[in-house]
């Protein structure tokens, strides 16, 4: 007897706009200063209405058109109802049977080795507020708790997949390439710490048994992940443990009712949440206080045309265009648009793609680690970067007093480093690359004949002494080019 | 004639002539409020301090020749449930006994911009449910003309405030005839606006899809001036329309020609009051007096409005009433064991009967398994009633009908017996359903000398020609020249 | 045919309402609710199949605001109708 893991994800994410998705109050993160970012309208008081944000909306379509949903020509605002502390009209304005966009898909990689992709259906995706904050008394002694409402009101887009996915990982590849995604294309900060991304998880098992019958087992709910890690934790734990249980009491879908699970990172557990009275009747209806939403077909191409390439067709075109490697491709997307525009800055100057990726995920990207920068603070800029490399190219400097111009207009720059420091650099610490002959030629003479033991062994065929005679020549004269040294050593030895 | 019966229009005539003051016109009216009002229950707060110094200033401004809003000294009464900042705002329930809004309604602001002067808050059925004011947390309001009968409602407390000469102006709520029903019962103007022709920003919900704030007057002239400071697209309201609003006022002596009134046969003959039939028939005959014609009309699907009424108000009304719950303002029980114990509790124990009856209903209707049959159903009955309108109103300009079956009843009368309390909003419910304007005009008293109105409707956006139809009308009948003693 | 509602649904739709009602409530609603829902009843008779819902009563589209910040609320303007608090935030009960 064996299984098939069953995985759908809901996502929440916070979109970035200015205000609340139905009043003017900020939605900026702000945990410290509670309940300073309400008005009437967010508070639920009485007699306030809510007026939809256009952009909210706004970037809400270009979030459904991101992953391939269709947006259709009529949409409308429901009332989803329940009662929590956190929800201050005792009704979430969200959207039931008519969503904001409808059957798209995202696609991921499940296989880093045989680069297997594979289409994630999305169901729908749907705008909504979201609620306040409610923080309990942890303690057990069962003091009050607090209800912070800055956040009741901001705009999330729920989206919500299909039950695609078939282990933690691929749930987990599903969410940092949707998170990548919604970065990419400016809609969210995808800031997890701060809850703009938030993942709950619909877990089951299809059992096969040996008769050929498939069973499921009963449909859990994780809630409450918020970290890459967590998802993929909270999915193995909840495997395994839906597997045991299955071992134990044999019951399926059909004989329990869908149940909610929290997961306790620190304890790596899911436990049972307990259920909310009536939770499953939700009366959604129609909101009186919203009018509809219609959508053209002009409105919709003006919105699609907005979208830049999406990471997917972005590395599929780095590779292509740049002879990249399928690893490199994927470091340069995976650091976000600021740094895949950097590096196409650099490789389309300089000509030269492959040289480039080399030099920006490994040096910019170790620089920008250990600075704790990101991208748009590097005082390099492309421009300079290129200049650089083209004199590596050029064969005016080698590749590694390349990189001594790199460190010295990163350390040394008073502003902002310029082109023209760069040829002052070479020539300062005369890193050129020694065209006259004639004075290598006298410093490779003086190495040869200081070195006696070292050019017997390499004419008795040891290879490897040539290595230490090239370092000497090159202390001697900087700027020379190892392969030119190493080629005149040779020849003045055999 | 008294100060107390004078119409704002002559009183802001008379104030810019110099005749007279709005501290004495505000005084008086305070004056008369606390002279009379224990008995009539029309006011649930009154602002004596804050009304007063608003009409020195007024007073001042107009003396130093500095501009004056549209209003300018006018006492106005507005029902508890327009929220006012740091006033009182209670919706005559135990609920929100101590609420305090902390922001004013838009046509507070507005009302504020045109230099009226707020005097007081008045007396209502709890959350705007009910007929007569009985179902107010705190007082029962009294009809002027027989302190036994009701006031009508839920509107009563400011029907009740101009009929009574505490208010030459005052504006009200209408769901399903909460504006137009009292004020049949008081012997005033009423006028219901086109849904979205004032902006609900600050009205506290009752039905989100029906209620619409409108004036209570003297008659149709201070009707069609009020209209013209509260009327307007309000950004905050999304269901406000964006549509000019005319200068109510500048036409309304301009009888319309050509007139076509529309009237329907047999509407709901059973249960008619045979003096509101008549005065109903006569009122028709005073338009053929004046050349209109006449024409017969069919709503057939008018006998389903108060079905059709009695799923949506209330389906609405669960979820707009479902933010009382203890948590971020009203009433918090004190006894609860839990957090799900006190949301039920505080519930429980802050609302009334009423309130409490159509929370049951809506919540049904909406509920799983009872969605389709109910709320949905009536969303699709509500367009059939609609239809019937836009079909109507092909053929005629106006309709008329009665306001309510029966002049004011007694009360107590029907409080025990919801059902016959909802039958009586046979005839002003489909002009919410619809969203159309509606007015109820004094057109006659019973023999018991009970005030009996005329219901007129017109198109959306057509309130002009629902003035000036509604003038012709008063120009050639006394009834709105009657005051109680 | 008794039109009471059973006892059963009213006590199921105050659970929904948040609602706690006495026991002579929970009688007079039953039997009130029942009486109003047999009158409602006669929208049955009508054939809605093809008829589209109506739930505005002015049918409009497309109403926006643009993304601008308006001035919030103080906090103890927020606060100031709270049943509890403790000058920052909302009180309430454990919450279980
Ligand atoms: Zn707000």
């Amino acid at each position: 007897m064996d299984y098939t893991v069953i995985i759908g994800l809901e996502v929440h994410v916070q979109l970035q706009t200015n205000t609340k998705l139905f009043c003017g109050c900020s939605t900026k993160f702000n945990p410290d200063h509670p309940n300073t970012q309400t008005c009437p309208v967010c508070l639920g008081l009485p007699g306030a209405l809510p007026v939809l944000n256009r952009e909210a909306f706004h970037l809400g379509m270009k979030t459904g058109m991101a992953i391939n949903c269709e947006i259709p020509s009529f949409t409308k605002w429901d009332r989803k109802q329940y009662y929590y502390p956190d929800l201050p009209k005792a009704y979430q304005i969200s959207q039931f049977d008519l969503p904001m966009s409808q059957n798209g898909w995202l696609e991921i990689e499940i296989d880093p080795e045989t680069r297997q992709k594979k289409k994630v259906g999305i169901i729908r995706a749907h705008l909504e507020e979201d609620a306040g904050k409610n923080s309990h008394d942890e303690s057990g002694r069962g003091q009050d708790s607090k209800v912070d409402l800055n956040r009741c009101g901001t705009p999330l887009i729920e989206i919500v997949s299909e039950p695609d996915l078939r282990s933690a990982q691929e749930a987990r590849t599903y969410l940092e390439e949707l998170k990548l995604l919604l970065t990419y294309i400016d809609v969210s900060d995808c800031n997890m710490q701060e809850g703009s991304l938030r993942c709950d998880a619909n877990v089951n098992l299809h059992v096969h048994k040996e008769n050929g019958e498939t069973i499921p087992t009963p449909i859990v709910e994780i809630k409450n992940l918020n970290s890459f890690r967590g998802v993929e934790q909270a999915i193995e734990y909840e495997v395994q443990r839906q597997w045991n249980e299955w071992q134990e009491t044999g019951l399926s879908l059909k004989d329990v009712p869908k149940e909610t699970r929290g997961w306790d990172a620190d304890r790596g557990v899911t436990l049972e949440q307990r259920g909310k009275e009536d939770a499953a009747d939700y009366r959604y209806f129609p909101d009186p206080d919203l009018a509809p939403v219609t959508v053209t077909n002009a409105e919709r191409e003006r919105v699609f045309k907005e979208l830049c390439e999406r990471p997917a067709e972005r590395r599929a075109r780095l590779e292509e265009r740049y002879q990249l490697s399928v690893y490199d491709a994927a470091v340069i997307i995976d650091q976000g648009v600021d740094f895949a525009d950097y590096f196409e800055a650099v490789a389309e100057s300089s000509e030269n793609g492959k040289q480039a990726a080399n030099w920006i995920t490994q040096d910019v990207l170790r620089e920008l680690k250990e600075r704790e920068m990101e991208i748009a603070e590097f005082p390099i800029k492309p421009d300079v970067l290129a200049a650089i490399l083209q004199k590596v190219k050029a064969n005016e400097i080698t590749n590694n007093s390349a990189r001594t111009v790199f460190q010295e207009l990163l350390n040394n720059s008073k502003d902002v480093p310029r082109i023209e420091q760069i040829q002052q650099i070479i020539e300062e610490k005369g890193l050129g690359i020694v065209s006259d002959t004639g004075e290598l030629d006298a410093i490779i003479q003086a190495v040869v004949d200081k070195n006696a033991k070292a050019v017997a062994d390499f004419q008795s065929g040891k290879q490897a002494a040539v290595g230490a005679l090239i370092g000497q020549v090159m202390r001697d004269i900087k700027g020379a080019d190892p392969k030119m040294v190493r080629q005149l050593l040779i020849e003045k030895m055999s | 004639m008294s100060t107390m019966s004078m119409t704002a229009s002559k009183l802001l005539a008379k104030m810019s002539s110099g005749e007279i003051s709005s501290e004495e016109i505000t005084s008086a009216c305070l004056n008369e409020i606390s002279r009379r009002d224990a008995s009539i229950n029309a006011f649930l707060s009154v602002q004596q301090e804050a009304a007063l110094e608003k009409a020195r200033e007024v007073d001042q401004k107009r003396k130093a020749g500095k501009p004056l809003g549209k209003l300018a000294g006018i006492p106005i009464a507005l029902k508890d449930n327009i929220c006012t900042e740091g006033v009182n705002t209670t919706c005559a329930s135990k609920m929100l006994e101590h609420f305090v809004p902390p922001y004013d309604a838009h046509i507070v602001e507005r009302l504020k911009a045109a230099d009226a002067v707020l005097i007081g808050k008045t007396n209502q059925d709890e959350f705007a449910m009910g007929s007569s004011t009985e179902n107010s947390a705190f007082k029962t309001t009294t009809n002027p003309w027989n302190n036994t009968c009701a006031a009508g409602g839920s509107s009563g407390g400011s029907a009740a405030a101009v009929a009574a000469g505490f208010a030459p102006l005052a504006l009200g709520s209408d769901t399903g005839g909460s504006i137009r029903q009292p004020a049949s019962f008081c012997g005033v103007v009423g006028l219901k606006p086109t849904y979205g022709r004032v902006s609900r920003y600050g009205l506290i919900a009752f039905a989100s899809s029906l209620d619409q704030i409108g004036p209570f007057a003297r008659d149709v002239t201070d009707a069609a001036l009020i209209m013209e400071t509260i009327a307007g697209k309000d950004h905050r309201d999304t269901t406000s329309l964006d549509a000019a609003v005319p200068e109510f006022t500048s036409k309304l002596e301009q009888p319309l020609e050509n007139l076509k009134v529309g009237y329907v046969e047999h509407l709901q003959e059973e249960g008619l009051h045979e003096e509101v039939k008549e005065a109903t028939l006569r009122a028709l005959d005073v338009y053929k007096s004046l050349g209109a014609e006449l024409v017969p009309i069919e709503l057939p699907h008018a006998k389903y409005c108060v079905a059709t009424y009695y799923i949506i108000a209330p389906s609405e009304a669960s979820s707009n009433l479902a933010r009382y719950d203890g948590v971020h303002y009203g009433y918090r029980a004190k006894d609860f064991e839990n957090m799900i114990d006190m949301y039920a509790a505080s519930r429980g124990e802050a609302f009334g009967d009423e309130v409490k009856r159509r929370i049951m209903l809506g919540t049904y209707a909406l509920s799983s398994g009872y969605y389709d049959a109910y709320y949905l159903k009536a969303l699709k009955v509500r367009r059939l009633i609609r239809n019937d309108f836009e079909q109507a109103f092909q053929s005629v300009d106006i309709i008329a009908s009665p306001v309510t079956p029966t002049p004011a009843f007694t009360i107590g009368e029907l409080v025990d017996d919801p059902l016959a309390m909802y039958l009586a909003d046979i005839f002003t419910t489909s002009a919410n359903l619809s969203g159309i304007p509606g007015i109820s005009i004094p057109a006659g008293f019973s023999q018991n000398n009970l005030p009996i109105g005329l219901q007129l409707l017109a198109p959306p956006l057509e309130e002009e020609r629902l003035l000036r139809a509604a003038r012709m009308f008063e120009r050639e009948t006394e009834w709105h020249l009657k005051h109680p003693k | 045919m008794s039109t009471q509602l059973p006892e059963d649904d009213v006590l199921k739709v105050a659970s929904l309402s948040r609602l706690k009602l006495s026991e002579t409530e929970v009688n007079a609603l039953g039997k009130q609710m029942g009486s109003v829902l047999k009158y409602i009843a006669m929208l049955d008779e009508l054939d809605t199949e093809s008829i589209e819902p109506m739930a505005h009563a002015i049918e409009i589209s497309n109403v926006f605001r643009e993304d601008q910040l308006q001035e919030s609320l103080p906090r103890d303007k927020a606060l100031s109708n709270a049943p509890q608090t403790d000058g920052n935030y909302f009180l309430v009960p454990a919450i279980l």
